[in-house]
């Protein structure tokens, strides 16, 4: 049987490993090779390292960061923050990563997703949604922003994730703005929406404080895998444990 | 020297990287001549089955691919695996390397059984329920999970290649074998220690 995934994420700039709440507030903790390699004795089934490098310059940085967690990680790597050209993917897929995660860039120009799955084949493309819940009366719907979740794209969610899957894209990594470091829980609705309308596996992304949400994003979310950041990152649970947890609430994990 | 078949597709890095660790030379080519002097040679890639094999053509590498996979031992990896067999459905009928006999197809979008519908690409860590004993599964027990990516899987003509099965809607063979070829659909390089296990075992093959 296919396992649930946990994928720890660490947030990477200039080569450090930081975690922002709400995507301000960042507090630096760390090599990002130490920690992959303690992620990865822990049992983590795969690792995302989102690169918040803003300068340019400072792009580069990020390609010596995957050279070496490759050299001693061996387990599957994704890299998103601040693809724009096929060339930054090649980059990336040659200093190691497995996937990369798009985001604005795909925003911008969903023609970059079929290019880029073209090019390297689906299996590696990811398309990150940061959504968010817009309020009102009606059904419930959510809008895709972009820029680290400041900018509205003007597109619903759902439909976006259904366009990208068109175009090519291997997975999605569904962050909700909404619960994105409050710790109180994934928006199960808008993960479960997502799920269970594309045929591509889903990521869930945002608000993971507990034991409880990570089975709750896998049984009533549907999702195919779960992201958390800080929980993983300030011990506050191990990988380890959560699986135990998970198998023991009935959830097929990989222990 | 390990021989890694570079035609254009995939990862190789990964493959090469975990092979050094393990403290085995390898080394990346696209030259014939290299597959040919090598002691053991990998087929690694992802991407599509068509793809692959008109890359395999324009380098020149199929006469070489077929000899390595009758004299030395021969380690096909995901689409490596695909490429072994003799034709795939994948973007219409498409030839292979033709060293096993049989057909590469698609999974189902739903569980044959009806039930839970199945996300396309089988992406993750299964289970493996090995059948007979390859060498490459030697001190791995039964059950063990490896890292898979891909929406097609072989249907071998002869199920006695098969030594590892996985459940995905379907039951399909996640891994054969005759000797010298070993294959596996899922990555052993992206598998942890389970994957280099396996490495190691075909080092000492």
């Amino acid at each position: 049987m296919l396992a649930k995934r946990i994928i720890p994420c660490l947030d990477v700039q200039d080569g450090r490993v930081v975690k922002g709440t709400k995507f301000v507030d960042l507090r630096d903790a760390g090599d990002p090779v130490e920690v992959a390699a303690l992620y990865d004795r822990e049992g983590a089934d795969e690792l995302t390292f989102l690169d918040i490098t803003a300068s340019h310059e400072g792009r580069g940085i990020i390609l010596e960061v995957v050279r070496r967690t490759a050299e001693q990680v061996f387990m599957p790597l994704t890299v998103g923050g601040g693809i724009r050209t096929v060339q930054d993917i090649r980059d990336l897929l040659n200093a190691g990563a497995d996937k990369v995660s798009i985001n604005t860039a795909a925003v911008r120009n969903v023609a970059f997703v079929s290019e880029a799955s073209d090019r390297f084949g689906s299996q590696c493309i990811v398309v990150a949604i940061d959504a968010k819940r817009v309020s009102g009366e009606g059904p419930a719907r959510w809008e895709v922003f972009t820029h680290g979740g400041r900018r509205p794209a003007g597109m619903d969610a759902l439909e976006w994730g259904e366009t990208v899957q068109a175009h090519g894209a291997g997975e999605i990594l569904l962050t909700s703005m909404d619960c994105d470091g409050t710790k109180n829980g994934y928006d199960l609705e808008l993960t479960r929406r997502m799920s269970d309308r594309l045929q591509i596996p889903v990521i869930a992304s945002g608000g993971a404080g507990s034991l409880d949400h990570l089975a709750d994003v896998f049984e009533r979310g549907r999702a195919d895998a779960a992201l958390a950041a800080s929980i993983f990152h300030y011990r506050e649970l191990s990988i380890r444990q959560v699986k135990t947890f998970l198998r023991a609430r009935g959830v097929p994990v990989r222990l | 020297m390990i021989a890694i078949t570079d035609y254009g597709m995939g990862n190789l890095r990964s493959v090469q990287k975990a092979l050094e660790r393990l403290g085995a030379r390898a080394v990346i080519t696209g030259e014939a001549t290299v597959l040919r002097e090598a002691d053991k040679v990998v087929l690694p890639g992802v991407g599509a089955f068509k793809d692959a094999m008109a890359e395999l053509d324009a380098r020149g590498l199929v006469p070489a691919l077929r000899e390595a996979a009758r004299d030395k031992p021969f380690l096909g990896i995901c689409l490596g695996l695909q490429l072994l067999f003799t034709e795939s459905e994948e973007g219409g009928l498409h030839p292979g390397l033709d060293v096993l006999a049989g057909r590469i197809v698609r999974f189902p979008s739903a569980s044959p059984s009806g039930g839970e519908k199945l996300k396309v690409p089988h992406m993750g860590w299964n289970s493996l329920r090995f059948q007979g004993g390859s060498p490459l599964f030697s001190g791995l027990s039964n059950g063990v999970h490896a890292y898979f990516v891909h929406s097609y899987y072989a249907q071998p003509g002869d199920a006695s290649v098969v030594t590892a099965w996985t459940d995905y809607g379907v039951t399909f063979a996640s891994a054969v074998m005759r000797p010298p070829v070993y294959a596996t659909q899922f990555h052993p390089e992206k598998s942890q220690a389970v994957g280099l296990r396996m490495l190691e075992n075909f080092i000492n093959l």
